[in-house]
């Protein structure tokens, strides 16, 4: 299975590529390289607008993702899927476009204090706008949310809760069908930002009953670029487009323009074409190779990483909550995660350092930074060793 | 060999002893040029205070919290700095920067370097040459007295 990806079969400074980075992007298999190869190849052309053979071929690939992608978040309609650049603009789009159109001053949308930026500034420029409150779930010494807390910033003006559904810098799972029930209770709706969720779990937007779901193609073993939302058709058709441009219009004259059915009212302008061939190579890739076993492999090495990093001296994980996907986050005492980054990569091992996009996360546990190495099911206890070893090397020269 | 050797020279014993014993660490009461470096990418932040005397840098410290290559620089920043004059900060400023993302120059006499020959070993590691420059970014801000922070992603 490992022979399938291409990237990983490289050597980095003369040693075996470890790659530890997938909560950034993870790699993408042969089979889907080969997908989006024979679109350039063989039809290149645009969408939904030909009338020739190349553009129906494209048509068909593009079109037949959204048709993988709702099976594979077993969401009731393809109108439900709406393509994107990634995960960030699918939270943007939801946003403005429900956001703009359905809060008001002093309503309140809660989201969490471990979210990624993008989870955070959308909703931040959507109250500048309407004059909406953001409040904040605190989170606890492991990273978890605070369940009492949540129930307390519940209250009649609560609108709106947009809420990761793994953290990508702890590696938490948060209790996110209970969130989205206590919402509905209260008549809020609720946005999962599922960008680290989609690879290590199994999702099922219509049991969840979540309102919103967005995630990123290239999380995915997909191409970068693109993205997409889930939403139920009542929310997206009440809501206005986000963007204007082609595609998403029925009808344009200087006067009037009627919009485009869903999806295509959201899509405006040519998408990522390649892209989303791609992603849908890799849910059939996924499918194929038996997802639950990868999912299987991956917790194993959750379990073994975290028994091989809590042996090593000075080295603190931040993220343990309970129920966590394999995301190691840990700082070394007194060595910034740069240099940890920095000494590990001449090793051939690629991990992430910095703030992850959630500085908020820093501040709570009062750090910089963070080293942050990341699972995909195509690690092995093999690159576990060869991290930790790395990690010695650190400490040897920072000694 | 040849990548633990690149890492010797980036990681070498002087830096490393300013990465953990920082001089000049702390803020100047007496201050009269101030200004703040931040590098968005890691949230690393570096403050320096700057007393002026006459067009010579009397005093300088640093405050804040990076990797080692961010606190060495930092450090070996303030140390050869006191005493020199704004232009001279100006010349050195240009050949800092050659020194740690190459430019094929090479750096001139070891006694005018001093201690600022041991960033050399940046240069082969362009992901870091943030880190060796925000201070300098942040020196020369403050002494064009500049009030919004300093970003190395200008
Ligand atoms: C939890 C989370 N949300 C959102 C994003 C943004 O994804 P993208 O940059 O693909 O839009 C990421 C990516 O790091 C993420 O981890």
């Amino acid at each position: 299975m490992r022979r399938d990806f291409p990237v990983l079969q490289q050597q980095v400074y003369g040693k075996p590529l470890v790659y530890l980075d997938n909560a950034a992007t993870s790699q993408a298999p042969q089979a889907v390289i080969d997908a989006m190869n024979r679109f350039y190849l063989e039809y290149r052309s645009n969408v939904h607008r030909g009338v020739y053979h190349l553009s129906e071929r494209a048509t068909e690939a593009y079109e037949g993702t959204r048709v993988k992608v709702r099976k594979f978040l077993n969401v009731a309609s393809d109108r439900e899927i709406v393509f994107t650049r990634g995960a960030t603009e699918s939270i943007n789009l939801v946003a403005h476009s429900y956001g703009r159109k359905f809060l008001r001053e002093g309503d309140e949308i809660v989201i969490s204090h471990m979210e990624h930026h993008s989870n955070i500034v959308p909703w931040q420029l959507v109250c500048g706008m309407t004059g909406a409150v953001l409040k904040v779930i605190p989170i606890n010494d492991r990273g978890e949310l605070i369940w009492e807390e949540f129930e307390k910033l519940l209250g009649p003006k609560t609108r709106f809760v947009s809420i990761v559904h793994v953290s990508n810098s702890l590696g938490t799972i948060n209790p996110v069908k209970r969130i989205i029930d206590r919402a509905h209770e209260i008549g809020a709706k609720v946005l999962l930002d599922g960008a680290q969720a989609v690879s290590h779990m199994r999702v099922d937007a219509q049991k969840l009953d979540c309102d919103f779901f967005a995630f990123s193609g290239h999380k995915l073993f997909g191409a970068t670029g693109t993205g997409v939302l889930y939403g139920k058709s009542e929310l997206l058709n009440a809501m206005p487009p986000y963007q204007g441009g082609g595609d998403m219009i029925k009808l344009v004259t200087f006067e009037k323009t009627t919009w485009n059915d869903l999806p295509l009212k959201f899509e405006a302008g040519t998408p990522n074409i390649a892209g989303f061939i791609g992603l849908g190579a890799a849910i059939d890739y996924l499918e194929e190779l038996d997802f639950e076993a990868a999912i299987r492999h991956e917790r194993e090495l959750l379990v073994y990483g975290t028994k091989v990093l809590s042996t090593i001296p000075r080295l603190k994980l931040i993220g343990t909550a309970e129920n966590k996907t394999g995301i190691f986050s840990f700082v070394l005492e007194n060595i910034h995660p740069h240099d940890v980054a920095t000494i590990l990569d001449r090793e051939g091992i690629a991990i992430r350092a910095g703030h992850h996009c959630t500085q908020p996360v820093m501040q709570r546990f009062n750090i910089p930074a963070t080293s942050r190495a990341s699972l995909a099911f195509y690690n092995t206890k093999e690159e576990i060793d060869a991290l930790a070893r790395g990690i010695y090397k650190v400490l040897e020269i920072f000694k | 060999m040849s990548e633990l050797n690149e890492l010797n020279d980036l990681y070498r014993e002087v830096i490393l002893d300013h990465a953990r014993h920082p001089r000049n660490k702390g803020a100047l009461p007496s201050a009269d040029r101030k200004a703040e470096g931040y590098n968005p990418l890691c949230g690393d932040r570096v403050i320096l205070t700057v007393k002026l005397d006459s067009g010579v840098i009397a005093d300088v410290r640093f405050e804040g919290s990076g990797c080692a290559i961010s606190t060495a620089s930092a450090s070996i920043l303030t140390e050869t700095l006191k005493g020199k004059t704004e232009a001279e900060f100006s010349g050195l400023f240009d050949k800092f920067h050659t020194l740690v993302t190459s430019g094929g120059e090479a750096p001139a006499t070891a006694s005018e370097w001093g201690k600022l020959a041991v960033f050399e070993g940046v240069r082969e590691f362009p992901m870091r040459v943030k880190c060796a420059t925000l201070s300098w970014h942040t020196l020369k801000a403050a002494l064009e007295n500049k009030q919004e922070p300093v970003t190395t992603e200008e």
